[in-house]
């Protein structure tokens, strides 16, 4: 279970409060208005931004003064998820061994990853020559090998066309669902947090609210959201 | 889309290094200083010509940097936009000048603008009167000569930083050459320019031979000169402790502004292929950049040629102290590049955190080498023969000098790394030198490149504390040249020129082609 408790979060005029708990192995959306701090939520819990009080708690370790690397997190950020001067499995490499010192057993895990998200034999490409949907799928399978229960993505999807968003967000969900490891994907798009996500939570007016049943929410949206959804 | 939330602490690699180099640099300009002033009983209050030198110090300073980015801008533009034959050599004779051993090529400006030089020759031909290189204009010409391409490749570095996605993007929205310049290659100038003009401005303020040689007389005194007569003539410590405190003051002034006004924000970063510029395949445009490059190339070359023309007869059958120093060289400058590298990267790496770091940098120019370098016979004079440490002190003030060079290089490389790719290496747990050997050096692999390169060069060139220092086994090639000028022998002289020129732009080369490698890795 993740337990944001009392979580208070300030950048210059910014505020951002958050006080509830995810179950473990839920794949939850967080939905709301540019600007709300969705971004900046996924960055408390992933270590990159400090709260000015209270506590991320994982499974009952308190992780807020952790540096990123030390918590149990795998995070995918809106861009720059691969390192373009390494290869393809380099970088999943560096997902199991920041000095990718990898065995053999490491090695073939990389390569079991790589068979998992479809791109066998792609290891020594460089990220450059791949697609934006192959390089989203590289992505996906170094949050594969670094066996992270806790999965936040910070739609790292965004420029990828609808079917293959689409395609790239069932794999999300097959992956967390084999691993059983808990999702945050912050999104823009109704759409997809119906698609995969039961839960939402939804960040408007300086709050992170409690998960709540994601078709329940968008089909009777509060104020803030029916004015951000347009609808 | 919420504004992106700054990291939790900036601690990409443990700073300790970038403590112990900033301390390195620190004694090494302060201590010598403090040793001067020590010895010289506290120093005098500065005289009426030492206004003079300063007066002049500045002006000639100033204009120097203005031609120098000025010029630099078309060239670079043109260099940046256009792909044709023989580029890369043009790049790399754009770094030849600049790391030019500065005898060698003061003796190349002599011949083309000196009194009977090509240009005179012309003039006289042509029926006109001569043009007289002596003076505030030729040490202006000087310093163009030297750092126009210094600024070029600054300005070029900043070109390539611009994503080609953006002159893609350009395209596709039908931005004319006019717009680009406004919406892309202006933002760009205005971060670059100004901190490189002020590094050409420290550079020019501490000049020394060049004054020497094209200057001098009391109306084109330097600073920096008027330091080594107070050394070499008179002796007078207190005075030339004045003087250092002056120069150091004054440069370290530019350096803060250096800072304050080189603002490198904004651009994001591309996939790294390299660009196309559509908005450039202008029929005007190629014959107006086909044109700045001739004369850009033009006003290089021709000097370069002449120092190859003069020295190659000589080249033949040099003495054999000449290749004895030609290989004391060598090793200093790799040892001084080596050094100068270490030291750059982690000062860089601390000047992530602490901006001001870059200005400590900056202090190697701000205090004349002479006076480091006496500074340093003081402190080991007691306990130790000097020149029994010529070689290592020598290899570390080169360092120190080319410091400058190389954190204006490596800085803003690595603090695009951060910006970029920090987050990602963060939450993989790269740290220490697993993030040195998988993401700074890989990435910085260019900026490295031309940084060691300077470094070595630079080193290569240098008649500074050696001078002080070396006894006649363990003299270095520019000494070596400078020996040989003064006996006379100068044939031998022009062709270990020649050979010092040769050796200087290999070594460059070799290190700039080795960033060169890969580059769409």
């Amino acid at each position: 279970m993740l337990t944001l408790e009392g979580l208070d979060i300030r950048q210059d005029d910014f505020r951002l409060q958050a006080d509830f708990a995810i179950p473990a192995g839920s794949i939850v959306a967080v939905i709301g208005p540019s600007g709300a701090g969705k971004s900046t939520l996924l960055n408390v819990i992933a270590g990159f931004f400090a709260p000015v009080s209270g506590h991320v708690i994982w499974e009952g370790r308190d992780l807020t003064g952790l540096p990123p690397a030390q918590r149990p997190v795998a995070m995918l950020f809106q861009d720059n998820n691969l390192f373009p001067h390494l290869t393809v499995a380099q970088n999943l490499g560096l997902g199991i061994r920041p000095d990718l010192r990898l065995s053999t057993e490491d090695q073939a895990r990389v390569a079991q990853a790589l068979i998992r998200v479809g791109l066998e034999g792609m290891d020594a490409r460089k990220p450059a020559t791949l697609s934006g949907g192959q390089q989203g799928r590289v992505a996906l399978a170094r949050v594969l090998v670094q066996r992270r229960p806790l999965i936040l993505l910070d739609e790292p999807f965004a420029a990828l066309g609808p079917a293959l968003k689409s395609g790239m967000l069932d794999l999300v969900a097959e992956l967390a669902a084999e691993t059983g490891a808990t999702l945050l994907m912050v999104s823009h798009d109704p759409a997809d947090a119906r698609r995969i996500a039961p839960l939402t939570v939804l960040v408007a007016d300086g709050q992170a609210m409690a998960p709540q049943s994601t078709a329940t929410l968008l089909d009777n949206p509060p104020a803030a959201l029916a004015a951000y959804l347009g609808g | 889309m919420a504004a992106r939330p700054v990291p939790l602490s900036l601690r990409p690699v443990t700073h300790w290094t970038g403590w112990v180099a900033a301390g390195l640099v620190a004694s090494l300009v302060l201590l010598p200083l403090l040793a001067v002033f020590w010895r010289a009983g506290g120093g005098s209050l500065p005289g009426a010509s030492d206004w003079a030198a300063l007066r002049f110090t500045v002006l000639q300073a100033l204009l120097s940097a203005l031609f120098s980015v000025v010029l630099a801008v078309p060239v670079a533009r043109a260099l940046a936009r256009r792909r044709f034959l023989g580029r890369g050599l043009l790049v790399t004779l754009m770094g030849a000048p600049f790391i030019l051993p500065v005898i060698v090529a003061i003796l190349g400006l002599l011949a083309v603008f000196g009194r009977s030089g090509i240009v005179n020759q012309a003039l006289g031909w042509a029926g006109l009167p001569p043009v007289q290189i002596y003076g505030l204009h030729g040490v202006v010409l000087a310093h163009v000569f030297f750092n126009l391409p210094l600024a070029t490749r600054f300005l070029l570095q900043g070109w390539q930083g611009i994503p080609s996605e953006r002159f893609r993007l350009a395209a596709s929205l039908g931005l004319g050459p006019a717009d680009v310049f406004r919406q892309l290659e202006l933002p760009m100038l205005r971060a670059i320019l100004p901190g490189a003009a002020v590094v050409i401005f420290a550079i020019c303020l501490s000049s020394f031979a060049v004054a020497l040689t094209l200057g001098g007389g009391p109306r084109a005194t330097t600073v920096e000169l008027a330091i080594y007569q107070a050394f070499r003539f008179d002796f007078d410590l207190g005075r030339a402790a004045v003087l250092a405190v002056i120069q150091m003051t004054l440069v370290t002034l530019a350096a803060v502004m250096a800072l304050k006004l080189s603002r490198l924000d904004g651009f994001g970063r591309g996939m790294d292929r390299p660009p196309r510029r559509w908005e450039a395949e202008l029929w005007r445009l190629r014959v107006w950049d086909a044109a700045v490059l001739f004369c850009a190339a033009l006003f290089l070359i021709v000097p370069l040629g002449a120092v190859v023309w003069r020295g190659l007869p000589g080249l033949m059958d040099l003495p054999v102290q000449v290749w004895r120093a030609a290989a004391v060289s060598v090793v200093m400058a790799l040892s001084s590049s080596f050094v100068a590298i270490i030291l750059a990267l982690s000062l860089a790496h601390l000047a992530l955190v602490r901006h001001r770091i870059e200005v400590l940098g900056l202090m190697g120019i701000a205090v004349s080498p002479l006076v480091i370098g006496t500074g340093l016979f003081l402190l080991i004079n007691p306990f130790s023969d000097p020149a029994r440490l010529a070689f290592g002190l020598t290899a570390l003030v080169n360092a120190l000098a080319a410091l400058p060079f190389a954190l204006r290089v490596l800085v803003p490389a690595l603090r695009d790394i951060s910006r970029d790719f920090g987050p990602l290496a963060d939450s993989l747990g790269m740290s220490g030198l697993s993030r040195l050997r998988w993401l700074v050096l890989p990435r910085m692999r260019r900026p490295i490149g031309f940084a060691a390169g300077l470094a070595a060069a630079l080193s290569m060139g240098d008649l500074g504390v050696i001078a002080l220092f070396a006894d006649p086994e363990r003299a270095t090639l520019p000494l070596e040249i400078l020996r040989l000028m003064g006996a006379y022998r100068m044939d031998s002289a022009a062709g270990a020129g020649l050979l010092l020129l040769m050796l200087s732009l290999l070594l460059f080369w070799i290190f700039d082609r080795g960033g060169h490698r890969d580059v769409d890795a």
